[in-house]
């Protein structure tokens, strides 16, 4: 069983996503419980694969026995564990949202655990063209999750997401072309011995490739300039879409990349051709200012939310591209943290929206006494986004600062520092406006709630609270991380 | 000059195909840019996917190629993997298509427009 755990993993949910299709000729309320069983058994094998890769080091399994290269590989080291295991758990955690707040048709549960399967894939994938399958089964997934909204507005944003993340797979898929045109290979592992060797790091095939495969990725994790899809798909997604795929989608995206500058790329490629670098930290340096600057100026929070999501991913990525161990450690964990607290956020978004009708910045003033548990916790996190200290949000940002400062790299130290303040300035706002303002909306005289009107449910709660006190809590979880990578990544750094 | 001009005409003579894929890839793209119906988006997203098809199939043809079925006699044949690949694309981009379409079908009977402009006056009100 324990050697079968990789493909268990993505097997799983996309067995257990077509359940609820055919149980829906019988009832409407199949999803929910179906989805829940799912991720109830899926969690504790991430878990326990998370465990496994502890204990022994990476794991490799070959799809159908076919070995590498010519069959698909599957390869879990602590960085995939990791992803895995975040994604396991945050999907098991939302559904407690979803039960209340989700659109509750089985259609809805199915596309969940398919978005669940996609994101599983991609991060155990040790294969450039099967992370393209499942790149483009977590885009189908989300576009449908995205247009399950109420409103028309949801169908409009989702097939802006569709058209521009299509594109961003398309290029991805294209540079797939020039690498198995230079090489005849798609392993990733073959793929990194043989670029250096046969083709040279500075051949133009090379870096066209690289160009169109990093492309492809930031369009899907919203780098700025290509981040025009994520603020509307979030905005006008149910509250369980939008804490799920801002917690999940971007990430794994993220990952993806770190993926392909390490495992195909790899860091000789960064050192022999510095202007790839320089153009990968130049672009998360503009993602952290144009975002954060852009963040400010939103009057709506979901909005702003997205646009800190660009931000903080030009973090992400700038410890990725620094590519030290302990840059590589901080964006890890920063991608971690990240996808606790924004999901977190825009999960509590969601329940002050239905408490108190309030989505405007403008009209957050006084709701602290309103809805004292969800707003507590959106100030816990919107503090633990910023850095301060206790928070895990602080360590991410510190391990790559450290990173960069040994590296050097000063400009881009000074982009780092600048984004802690600029991230205060946008989230500073809401949480004074939270507790030390006058309120605008009166007891009464709520707004119409989208998705349905229902109240808010313990388990809302619940998962709001449980990501705000994780947000703190997972400090303890840094040292494990630390060194978990630093065991299984070397050979990679 | 005059002795690299035979090599360019060469490249210019026996890489169409790949002239082929840059066309199909710029119409695309420009489709994808421009058109403000949504319909015809979606088309220049097939366009654009058909494009990056075509190049891959250009990179499984070898020239006097049989088709890879192990025969008696054997020869030169044409490298399965491309088209391997390129046969799961293909259901990716239909899956893609069905459910852009789905989603214009959808916007149509809400806004009662495809004109992309007409939509954003619409969607921001």
């Amino acid at each position: 069983m324990i050697e079968h755990l990789p493909v268990l993993l993505v097997v799983l949910p996309i067995v257990g996503g077509s359940v609820p299709l055919v149980a829906g000729l019988f009832t409407d309320r199949a999803g929910w419980p179906i989805a829940t069983a799912t991720m109830l058994v899926h969690a504790p094998l991430a878990g326990w694969l998370w465990w496994a890769v502890w204990d022994a080091g990476t794991i490799e399994y070959a799809v159908g026995g076919y070995a590498a290269p010519y069959g698909i590989e599957l390869v879990v080291d602590g960085l995939s564990a990791t992803v895995a295991l975040l994604v396991s758990v945050v999907a098991l955690g939302l559904l407690a949202y979803a039960r209340r707040a989700g659109p509750r048709s089985n259609t809805f549960f199915s596309m969940y655990l398919l978005l669940v399967t996609g994101l599983t894939g991609m991060s155990v994938t040790g294969d450039v063209f099967n992370l393209y399958v499942f790149l483009e089964i977590t885009g189908l997934a989300a576009y449908g999750l995205v247009a399950s909204g109420r409103e028309a507005s949801s169908a409009v944003a989702a097939l802006k997401y569709l058209i521009i993340g299509t594109v961003g797979a398309s290029l991805y898929l294209l540079g797939v072309g020039y690498l198995l045109a230079g090489t005849g290979t798609l392993n990733m592992a073959d793929l990194a011995g043989k670029l250096g060797s046969t083709l040279g790091y500075d051949s133009t095939l090379v870096l066209t490739a690289f160009g169109l495969m990093v492309g492809g990725l930031t369009v899907k994790v919203a780098l700025f300039p290509l981040h025009t899809w994520q603020p509307d798909a979030y905005a006008n997604a149910p509250d369980t879409v939008s804490a799920f795929i801002s917690a999940l989608v971007s990430t794994v995206s993220a990952y993806a990349l770190a993926r392909l500058l390490f495992s195909v790329f790899t860091v000789d490629f960064l050192t022999a051709v510095p202007a790839a670098r320089w153009a990968l930290l130049g672009l998360a340096s503009v993602s952290i200012i144009a975002g954060s600057a852009l963040a400010v100026s939103q009057s709506n929070v979901q909005r702003m939310l997205a646009y800190s999501s660009v931000s903080q991913f030009g973090l992400v990525v700038a410890g990725f591209t620094i590519a030290t161990p302990v840059a590589v450690v901080g964006a890890t964990i920063h991608l971690v943290g990240h996808a606790i607290m924004k999901g977190g956020l825009f999960a509590a978004t969601g329940v002050i929206e239905r408490e108190t009708g309030a989505r405007s910045v403008r009209s957050y003033a006084g709701m602290g006494a309103r809805s004292p548990l969800a707003a507590g916790s959106f100030a816990v996190l919107a503090l633990a986004m910023v850095g301060v200290p206790p928070a895990v949000g602080f360590f991410g940002k510190w391990y790559i600062v450290v990173g960069a400062v040994e590296s050097g790299l000063w400009p881009v130290v000074v982009v780092l520092l600048a984004s802690t303040l600029l991230t205060l300035a946008y989230f500073a706002r809401l949480v004074e406006r939270l507790y030390f303002a006058e309120p605008t909306i009166r007891e009464g005289e709520e707004a119409a709630v989208a998705d349905g009107g229902e109240s808010v449910s313990t388990g809302m709660v619940a998962v709001v609270v449980t990501a705000a006190v994780l947000s703190i809590a997972l400090i303890a979880g840094v040292p494990v991380l630390d060194s978990l990578l630093n065991e299984t990544l070397p050979p990679l750094l | 000059m005059n002795a690299t001009l035979p090599l360019q005409l060469d490249l210019l003579t026996t890489h169409y195909n790949y002239y082929a894929v840059v066309v199909l890839l710029g119409i695309g793209l420009y489709m994808l840019v421009d058109s403000p119906n949504l319909v015809k988006k979606v088309i220049g997203m097939n366009v654009f996917q058909t494009g990056i098809f075509l190049f891959f199939i250009t990179l499984a043809y070898r020239s006097g190629g049989n088709p890879p079925i192990i025969t008696e006699g054997g020869g030169p044949y044409v490298s399965p993997l491309p088209h391997v690949l390129i046969l799961t694309a293909i259901v990716v981009g239909v899956s893609l298509t069905a459910v852009a379409l789905a989603l214009i079908v959808r916007i149509y009977s809400e806004y009662g427009t495809l004109d992309e402009e007409t939509l954003e006056q619409l969607y921001y009100d």
